[in-house]
């Protein structure tokens, strides 16, 4: 072997099998980069508000889009999401749910949690029109 | 930021196939990560058939079968092949485990064995673990005391010996430091030259919970750090993967609340 021989780095994200409890972890960290997108649509809305009666107009027509409703609708699901597991990270901070049994049935209801808000908030939304 | 594909030189590529299985009614294939020094090549995946009939039970009878019947250059740590001495940590279909107590039944079709993940290799399943007994070795996994030595031992109470032993047997004590938990954690995988990862966090956490250890404080002082400790973000691979059925995660979420508490 040649001195300056550079040994390979073995197989590590390509290989490693997904676990639930680190999709739920990088999941966070996802719907934490959306939620911080939404904060500008949020800001578009108040400063739309402020400005007067035209640029509210082009605001809600924006939100009323197609591309308007797949930015809001992605982003109460990242927000209850984001809701859920934020306080499951808080239970695991006190020092809970680590026994993997209980650690895979808070991420599952916090999947359960995410699908079951976002459909009510959009049954709600749709059910006003 | 992390490297989150393999470099040019680690690219894994296509093997060459073995077939040692000749008349036998049950074949199982295994493929194998191989990486030569000798050789100025990439990485390749070799492909065993073999029959099961005339092998142990275990990915590691596996292993030696082939290494004895069909391809003698294939290298391997193994030693007690009872699950203690932590030498044939390895990856078997996708997470990470002791290849002695990983059984060939348990595995879902060809089962592909790598080594452990994100680390240098030294040749086909041999990981090169220098860097994880340097960090191993600033969390100085020894008793340390300022009071006399008495007469005899350093007594506990059995509650005592049960914060490393466990209520179960899983407490930190029982951790063989095969690295199967560090080198499942992600967060290890890119900032595995600043974060200790589980296993050694793990083991910094039996000398803190240890009550006839006097440095407690120092050991955390130690810890309190971005990178060494807070790396960690409970992605809880490490307690998924650990062949001992160790808390690796809990153990680093005491270490955190102990940050908390004594302030």
């Amino acid at each position: 072997m040649s001195e300056n021989m550079q040994r390979p780095l073995s197989p590590h994200l390509q290989v490693y099998k997904p676990q639930l409890t680190s999709v739920t972890s990088i999941l966070h960290r996802a719907t934490g980069y959306g939620l911080s997108v939404g904060l500008a649509f949020f800001t578009w809305w108040l400063v739309a508000a402020a400005s007067g009666p035209e640029a509210y107009q082009t605001f809600t027509s924006f939100c009323g889009s197609l591309l308007g409703i797949g930015l809001l609708f992605g982003w109460s699901l990242a927000f209850y999401y984001h809701l859920a597991n934020g306080i499951r990270h808080l239970i695991w901070d006190s020092g809970f749910l680590f026994k993997i049994k209980n650690a895979y049935a808070a991420g599952y209801f916090v999947l359960f949690f995410t699908v079951v808000m976002t459909a009510l908030t959009w049954v709600c939304i749709m059910s006003s029109y | 930021m992390a490297q989150f594909t393999l470099p040019k030189n680690s690219k894994v590529k296509k093997g060459d196939k073995y077939n040692g299985a000749n008349g036998a009614t049950r074949k199982r294939i295994f493929k194998v990560y191989r990486w030569d020094p000798d050789d100025e090549d990439n990485p390749r995946l070799d492909e065993y058939t073999i029959d099961l009939d005339k092998c142990g039970p275990m990915v590691l009878d596996a292993l030696i079968h082939i290494k004895d019947n069909i391809d003698s250059t294939l290298t391997f740590r193994r030693s007690c092949r009872e699950g203690i001495c932590g030498s044939c940590a390895m990856n078997i279909d996708g997470t990470n485990t002791l290849a002695c107590t990983k059984d060939i039944d348990d595995c879902n079709g060809d089962i592909k064995v790598r080594p452990l993940p994100h680390m240098p290799v030294v040749k086909d399943l041999v990981p090169d673990l220098n860097h994880v007994y340097a960090q191993y070795e600033t969390i100085e996994p020894w008793m340390k005391t300022d009071s006399p030595a008495p007469d005899r031992e350093r007594l506990q109470s059995s509650e005592d010996a049960n914060l490393l032993n466990g209520d179960d047997g899983n407490g930190p004590a029982g951790c063989i430091l095969c690295f199967c938990c560090s080198t499942s954690c992600p967060s290890y995988w890119w900032n595995g030259d600043r974060f200790m990862g589980p296993a050694v966090l793990l083991q910094a956490y039996r000398w803190i919970a240890d009550t006839r250890d006097e440095a407690t404080g120092e050991r955390l002082d130690n810890l309190e750090d971005p990178f060494r400790l807070y790396r960690c973000h409970t992605i809880m691979n490490c307690t998924n993967t650990c062949p001992k059925g160790l808390n690796p995660a809990k153990a680093i979420a005491e270490i955190k609340k102990l940050m908390v508490t004594r302030r």
